[in-house]
């Protein structure tokens, strides 16, 4: 450090702090030793204490020959001196500092402090808070039906070929979530049906009428099952997906440049992920059913003798086109509802990488809940309508 | 420490190399960014990187603080050679030195204090209270003084990246990268930057390396530089930035130092 021909010790020191009094108005502060961060420098109080003791003092001065390496914790404290002395309009000569010190510490006070105003630091009554909350899903339910609003129309445009995005998009699309999702579906669906005739048996065997196996399997899962798993797969995968793509994009400030090119992101970006689900998942379904069927298929013939022809007659006979169809139906539907809720939470993203998780997750419990009261739904339906 | 290198300034004999590297080549697989860069970084220097936009640049950077290894050369701290030695070494290169990355790359889920008090309370063992006021030192330093508890996403771009400087300050460190710390600054925000960059030198003895293509700075702050060429895809010119508008020859550089005013030099000769 500078060689001023200090002793050297001194200098290597920790921080220290000493008082001189060479008039009754006037206080010198000897800094001492090395201030860098992480050394234990000397407590603030000490100069009040000193200060208070002594009313008189109306001047500070600085004696720094014995001042060894400093670096920042230097400046903290030596501004809070000048705060100190402001309040108390103590006068403060900055003479007697190193250079780099003085300069540093004007540059840190050069620019008057902005008073921020937050409104998180301000204490809201119960009352208060309750309102906002409401008033908050209140403005999301009015958000998800424009959204949806928004959906409708620009599918209008799609049928009317008026809609502007591009088709090897929608083709990625489809491939992403439709071809590439098979090993899953497959996987997922074939044990789905495993364990379907598996629970089912035990029943059917007290009776003897483990052929049953056949009906039970082909009908849980052509008509609810099939469709509610491949939902759920797609909104944990594609939905999932989708948010964070189109977060992620909100993060980079992407959907405003594309707002900026005129090219409005709902027809860009979300019309071909919903028309891409809306395909893909009865086609998703109906794959799943197949391996439903094959799954139950091992059990049956595999555990309880069934035949190969004599299964697939009775399933066969067990299926009929309504049962299909509702299968299908209900698909389509989730496929609308997992592409809706993945977009949705993906445009409602806010511009920071931890918004894109909070998305993703709530893209897929939106997605999720969405499909079970739509199954409901779409059950009393049928219910009432007899089918 | 200071006053020595403060004293090696005023009679500028004594250069004391802080980062050397020697004939470093950078690619991405196959294809080559820059080859065969040669130079020193002397301590006290403000070092400008400079050359086109895409020329590798921050490549450069992330050479040199450990992010990604060179496809051939070496850099050496202080004599130690940095990509052969232990990680844990390197860990230790790598805490004095201070990084500001192009993007900002704040950390978005923190407030700007707790951006830089992360960083302080990682490296030493300090109460809240005083690091907060570290943070809030550095904060006023680049001109951010009351914005302790603003989130990145809640201010400009401009005053993110001064926030990621105030960052890159955090521990004080001895060597100070900045990638375009001026981009996006209004002249006079841009100034101040200088002068605080001028005023670490000169105070605290740090080096800093700036990539930068802002004229004004380049001359006002630059004791060396070097001049990575796209084309060449090497540097074509180095020193002092005064000296290279004064003397050098290439025309690119040329060009680059007067923003494409001037001719090129042989024909100008030629017309003269
Ligand atoms: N991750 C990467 N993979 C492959 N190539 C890359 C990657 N990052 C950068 N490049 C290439 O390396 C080259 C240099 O990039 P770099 O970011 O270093 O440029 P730069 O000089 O900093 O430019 P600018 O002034 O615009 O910031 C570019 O041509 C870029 O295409
Ligand atoms: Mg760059």
């Amino acid at each position: 450090m500078s060689e001023t021909g200090e002793p050297r010790e001194i200098r290597n020191f920790g921080p220290e702090l000493d008082f001189v009094k060479p008039d009754n108005d006037v206080l010198i502060v000897k800094l001492f030793g090395t201030w860098k961060i992480g050394s234990q420098v000397p407590g603030f109080n000490r100069l009040t204490k000193e200060l208070e003791k002594d009313s008189l003092i109306r001047k500070i001065r600085f004696d720094s020959s014995g001042l060894g390496r400093w670096d920042s914790i230097l400046i903290t404290f030596l501004l809070k001196i000048a705060n100190y002395c402001e309040q108390k309009q103590i006068e403060l000569t900055t003479e007697g500092l190193p250079e780099g010190v003085i300069n540093l510490c004007k540059l840190a006070s050069s620019v008057p402090e902005r008073t921020a105003i937050r409104t998180s630091q301000i204490k809201l009554s119960l009352t208060t808070r309750v309102g906002i909350h409401v008033a908050r899903i209140w403005g999301s339910i009015a958000e998800t039906i424009t959204f949806v609003g928004e959906i409708a129309i620009d599918f209008f445009r799609f049928l009317t070929g008026r809609a502007r995005f591009r088709w090897s998009d929608l083709l990625l699309i489809i491939q992403e979530s439709g071809a590439q999702a098979l090993p899953i579906v497959s996987l997922i669906s074939l044990l789905v049906g495993l364990i379907l005739a598996f629970v089912g048996s035990i029943q059917l065997k007290m009776f003897g009428a483990q052929i049953y196996i056949a009906n039970l399997v082909a009908i849980a899962m052509v008509r609810a099952m099939g469709a509610i798993m491949t939902g759920i797969i797609m909104a944990g995968r594609t939905g999932a997906s989708f948010a964070a793509r189109i977060g992620s994009m909100q993060v980079n400030e992407e959907i405003d440049a594309l707002k900026t090119a005129g090219l409005p992101p709902m027809e860009f970006l979300v019309l071909p992920r919903i028309i891409a689900l809306a395909v893909m998942m009865p086609l998703l379904t109906l794959y799943a059913n197949l391996m439903g069927i094959l799954g139950g298929m091992i059990v049956g013939v595999g555990g309880f003798d069934i035949g190969i022809r004599e299964y697939l007659n009775a399933t066969k006979g067990s299926l009929t086109l309504t049962t299909v169809g509702i299968g299908l139906f209900s698909s389509f539907i989730f496929g609308i509802l997992v592409a809706t809720a993945g977009c949705l939470r993906g445009m409602q993203c806010s511009r920071s990488a931890s918004a894109v998780g909070e998305a993703t997750t709530s893209a897929v419990v939106t997605s999720i809940v969405s499909i079970i009261i739509a199954t409901a739904i779409i059950t009393i339906g049928c219910n009432i309508l007899g089918i | 420490m200071i006053g020595e290198v403060q004293k090696q300034n005023k009679d500028k004999a004594v250069f004391e190399p802080i980062i050397v590297v020697e004939d470093l080549t950078m690619a991405f697989g196959d294809n080559v960014i820059q080859r065969d860069l040669t130079f020193t970084i002397n301590r006290g220097d403000i070092f400008i990187v400079m050359g086109g936009s895409g020329c590798g640049k921050s490549t450069l950077m992330r050479n040199l603080i450990g992010l990604q290894r060179p496809a051939r050369g070496k850099v050496f701290y202080d004599k130690e050679s940095f990509w052969d030695i232990e990680e844990s070494e390197r860990e230790r290169i790598l805490r004095r030195i201070g990084v500001m990355y192009q993007g900002g790359a704040l950390w978005s889920s923190m407030t700007l204090a707790e951006n830089i008090m992360l960083i302080i309370q990682e490296y030493q063992k300090i109460d809240h209270d005083q690091a907060l006021e570290l943070a809030s030192l550095k904060l006023a330093l680049v001109g951010l003084a009351g914005f302790e508890d603003y989130y990145p996403s809640e201010i400009s771009g401009g005053m993110k990246k001064r926030a990621s400087i105030a960052r890159a300050m955090a521990l004080d460190p001895e060597i100070l990268f900045l990638d375009e710390p001026s981009g996006g600054l209004d002249p006079i925000s841009a100034r101040m930057l200088d002068d605080l960059i001028l005023q670490l030198k000169s105070s605290m003895g740090t080096t800093v390396v700036v990539i930068t293509h802002e004229l004004a700075s380049i001359f006002s702050i630059g004791n060396d530089s070097v001049f990575l060429d796209t084309e060449s895809k090497t540097i074509i010119a180095s020193g002092n930035p005064k000296k290279l508008l004064e003397e050098c020859d290439n025309d690119t550089v040329r060009r680059f130092l007067t923003r494409g005013a001037s001719e090129p030099r042989i024909q100008a000769i030629g017309r003269a």
